[in-house]
């Protein structure tokens, strides 16, 4: 414990030499250290010494099935091979997670891995200085990974990454063949979050982005460069009439899904599999410019990057890749015209076996990260009645 | 001397250091907090402003939420003064041996998670439920009752998470009310229901006023409920709390919010006892 404190201490010594710390937060970081290691000497050593056991590393991702399939098939096999203990922590939204991590001191500090959520996570825990610069020939599996998906996290950290991509899946819409036929869900498209038919009967993630980029398609726009917003809101405005419930988990989604209080919603394209794979009559709709997103592994600054390499290229090999990829049914960030994919892989929604990623739209997070502020309060208004 | 003034003091001090290190720093920290600034990434920028203020105050959005807050609220703790006194006044007044039991079956649902106890209402109220699959397999109703999503739906859930905290502080201040008392009423003259409106009320009127306190706060500050049972425009003043602190990353707005709720839940305790101690009530209620 003392050996991996003091490397700490080193650490952010560094960083306050560097001049990344202001005196008075080396100070701040210094004394709170001293107080917790004080305090946590007594009744809690056990968990402390945990967390800071020699040789482990923290890694926090989504809980709930995605946890368990990195687990058995990342980090277990991983200690093994390695020595490396992986302390495995969950979030339950990406929201939630960036505020603990803000809250930390320093920043970012207690956190090394994280299982982040689109480029526009990327682009705000970078925004936040939060970021490192992997050694990419430490990772010889990332060039496994698709290029499609490695490009846009170095536009945003200039050449070089902090992340490696891990996953891929859509945000697009679920819903019931009992009641709604596959003809009448392809011929409207997005439109079917705006079928009077399903008055009180839809459901939508409550996350102001999903819904905004929602109807922009139903507005016939383009979700990165909206021209008429009053049309949106417009549009959002009349959806809210219609709708049953603004979910906030995949476990929420799912219930309302299987239990047949909603029969159309927005719903996160790994979550339909997992229903399918439970044999409930729910058919997943990726319409045109679906709400597509990639999911990354990202490295905070301060953590061992000897060992986070370590872990992501164990991470990226494809026998841990794909184990994962079909636990937590979202396809994975390799190349399937480098590394075959079995059957199962193939059958995941979302799946692309060209390796481009063509055709599938993602938010573009400088546009989306700009407006974050203004539009999930005029989101939240409206959800709200207002 | 000194040694008697230093002693209580001494008794105190880890209590009152505990408040001041978990109730009162972390309040100051908000209200600093309240007056800062949001930078574009989310970051915080230290600053003396009000803005996060005005901003609540500039439309009717905020305030509504404020408002819809405090009448749940009061709709909240008011069922729970008519359905938690009745169980409280039977366990006052039953003589069963198994007292103890009925007791520790108002303790019950505290041995279950909040969230659990929550959910369980979706099986119970949905499309689907227990209730409207009752109804439409006797054939009462052919579609189902939107009984989930709306505001009844929280309070009912709030009801359930709270009345026990009713019950209790009833049924306490009730067994500090000694019995010979309405034993002499009925014996000078008065009838059961007399006895119980002149003596037995105003004497269980502390532990139903802190009953009411207790539910109100926590029904103020609460944002499972509405969050988990409550539909489109069921959000109480703390779920926006949450989104512009979580969501957002708005940490000076969202403590704008939260001082504004403080101040407005200490101006109501501060007011009930200024004003509505119970002196005053009992006075009243001659």
């Amino acid at each position: 414990m003392s050996k991996d404190l003091g490397k700490k201490i080193d650490s952010v010594f560094e960083r306050y030499k560097n001049g990344d710390l202001s005196r008075r937060d080396f100070l701040k970081f210094v004394s709170i250290t001293g107080a917790a290691v004080g305090l946590a000497g007594g009744p809690f050593g056990g968990l402390t010494s945990n967390a800071w056991a020699a040789k482990s590393i923290r890694f926090d991702g989504w809980g709930g099935t995605t946890s368990e399939a990195f687990r058995k098939h990342a980090f277990q096999p991983f200690t093994k091979a390695t020595g490396v203990k992986v302390i495995d922590g969950e979030f339950g939204d990406m929201d939630t997670y960036l505020t603990r991590v803000k809250a930390s001191f320093p920043p970012g500090g207690e956190f090394n891995l994280a299982h982040l959520s689109g480029l526009f996570d990327y682009a705000r825990y970078v925004g936040l200085d939060l970021q490192v610069a992997l050694d990419e020939s430490k990772i010889p599996n990332l060039k496994n990974a698709m290029s499609a998906m490695t490009k846009p996290y170095r536009a945003i950290t200039k050449g070089k990454l902090s992340a490696v991509p891990y996953d891929y899946g859509q945000t697009g819409i679920a819903y019931n063949t009992k009641h709604i036929s596959k003809d009448k869900a392809e011929k409207l498209g997005a439109s079917l979050l705006w079928d009077k038919d399903l008055n009180k009967k839809l459901g939508a993630f409550g996350d102001w982005r999903t819904n905004i980029w929602y109807a922009a398609l139903h507005t016939g726009q383009n979700p990165n460069d909206i021209k008429d917003l009053k049309a949106v809101w417009n549009a959002l405005k009349e959806q809210r009439k219609m709708m049953k419930k603004y979910w906030g988990s995949g476990a929420e989604l799912m219930s309302l899904l299987a239990n047949e209080e909603i029969y159309a919603t927005t719903a996160w394209s790994g979550r339909v599999a997992a229903l399918q794979a439970q044999k409930h009559p729910i058919a997943f709709l990726s319409p045109k410019n679906c709400y597509s997103w990639q999911e990354c592994i990202f490295v905070m600054k301060g953590s061992n990057l000897d060992d986070a390499q370590k872990l992501l290229d164990f991470m990226l090999a494809p026998e841990a890749a794909i184990a994962v990829a079909i636990g937590q049914k979202y396809p994975p960030s390799l190349d399937p015209t480098k590394v075959p994919m079995p059957e199962e892989v193939k059958k995941l929604p979302a799946f692309d076996p060209t390796g481009k990623l063509e055709g599938y739209l993602f938010a573009d997070p400088t546009y989306w990260n700009a407006k974050q502020l203004e539009w999930a309060e005029k989101w939240d208004r409206i959800k709200a009645g207002g | 001397m000194q040694h008697k003034i230093w002693r209580p003091l001494g008794l105190l001090s880890p209590a009152l250091s505990a408040v001041f290190l978990l109730l009162v720093v972390p309040v100051c920290f908000v209200v600093v907090y309240s007056f800062w600034l949001r930078a574009p990434t989310g970051a915080d920028i230290p600053a003396f402003q009000f803005g996060n203020y005005a901003k609540f105050f500039e439309d009717f959005f905020y305030p509504s939420i404020l408002i819809r807050t405090i009448r749940v609220a009061l709709e909240t703790t008011v069922i729970c003064v008519l359905m938690g006194y009745i169980p409280a006044y039977f366990f006052y007044k039953t003589e069963t041996k198994h007292k103890s039991f009925l007791l520790l079956l108002v303790m019950l649902p505290f041995w279950i998670s909040f969230i659990i106890r929550t959910m369980s209402w979706v099986n119970i109220l949905g499309d689907t439920g227990l209730f409207n699959h009752l109804l439409i397999k006797f054939g009462i109703l052919d579609s189902p009752l939107a009984l989930l999503y709306n505001e009844g739906s929280v309070i009912l859930g709030l009801v359930q998470y709270l009345l026990p905290f009713m019950i209790l502080n009833v049924y306490v201040s009730l067994e500090g009310i000694d019995k010979s008392l309405t034993e002499a009423a009925t014996s000078l003259g008065c009838t059961e229901w007399q006895a119980f409106k002149e003596v037995t009320l105003p004497l269980s009127l502390p532990g139903l006023s802190a009953g009411c306190l207790l539910v109100f706060v926590l029904t103020a500050g609460t944002y499972l409920s509405p969050m988990i049972l409550g539909g489109p425009g069921n959000d109480m003043i703390a779920n926006l709390i949450f989104k512009r602190v979580i969501g957002t990353l708005d940490w000076p707005f969202g403590s704008a919010i939260s001082v504004i709720l403080l101040g407005i839940l200490s101006i109501i305790v501060f007011t009930y006892n200024r004003y509505l101690g119970i002196a005053q009530i009992f006075k009243s209620m001659q």
